[in-house]
């Protein structure tokens, strides 16, 4: 890893870029999904019945804990562009980790 | 239209779409927690979104705005990590951005109808 790269900030850049991609790539089966309940609610019922097992509950935790962390990163983007400097704002990263965490794991508990 | 003023309009709009979001994904989060505490079906789920015309219009507002922020998000990514840039890059762009609104809309007249 490039010396100049391994701090707080790049870090908080390169995971909202990665959880970004990953939610783009996740929506068309979130759509599809979706989409089985034209076919009928029994459909979109056998899916969602499909969906209750453990390794698809955890990837459903995985995909809220990164929305919550593409949230938790884009408010940090734009409190930093937008709101004037202040030295609060370099803990913002940590802010935006703890807040997503947080949100990942209400979910797991509610689940 | 310069290059410059397309950079600059969809910075702008990045950053708007962003704002929405925020408060879309709060929601959707909240839903998303009440929905699986209370049990995940597909009648309770059709049951939600017909009670009100307010849920279909707000999952079809998100739709377009995130559809919108995804599109604009892959361009970035597109240019700055695979050096893909140009009309090619952005009428591909354009055309993903539009199918997942199509996608997403078919999904919201799915649970809706």
């Amino acid at each position: 890893m490039r010396p100049d790269r391994n701090h707080p900030a790049w870090w908080a850049f390169l995971v909202h870029r990665v959880s970004g991609i990953a939610l783009a790539l996740f929506l068309p089966l979130h759509f599809w999904a979706l989409g089985t309940a034209l076919q009928g609610a029994a459909r979109l019922d056998a899916f969602l019945e499909w969906t209750d097992r453990p390794a698809v509950i955890a990837a459903e935790w995985g995909l809220v804990t990164l929305l919550a962390v593409h949230l938790a990163g884009g408010l940090r983007l734009l409190a930093l562009e937008f709101l004037p400097w202040r030295e609060w704002q370099k803990a913002l990263a940590a802010l935006a980790a703890a807040a997503a965490l947080a949100t990942g794991l209400i979910f797991a508990l509610a689940r | 239209m310069s290059a410059a003023r397309t950079q600059a309009i969809l910075w702008l709009v990045q950053r708007a779409t962003a704002a929405l979001l925020a408060v879309f994904v709060v929601i959707h989060i909240a839903t998303m927690i009440h929905a699986v505490r209370t049990g995940l079906d597909a009648a309770s789920l059709l049951a939600r979104v017909h009670a009100s015309i307010a849920w279909p219009a707000f999952y079809g507002a998100f739709v377009i705005v995130a559809a919108l922020h995804a599109a604009i998000g892959l361009r970035t990514v597109a240019a700055e990590w695979l050096s893909w840039r140009g009309t090619g890059a952005d009428a591909t762009i354009a055309l993903v951005g539009l199918a997942l609104a199509a996608a997403g809309l078919r999904a919201v007249v799915a649970v809706s109808a």
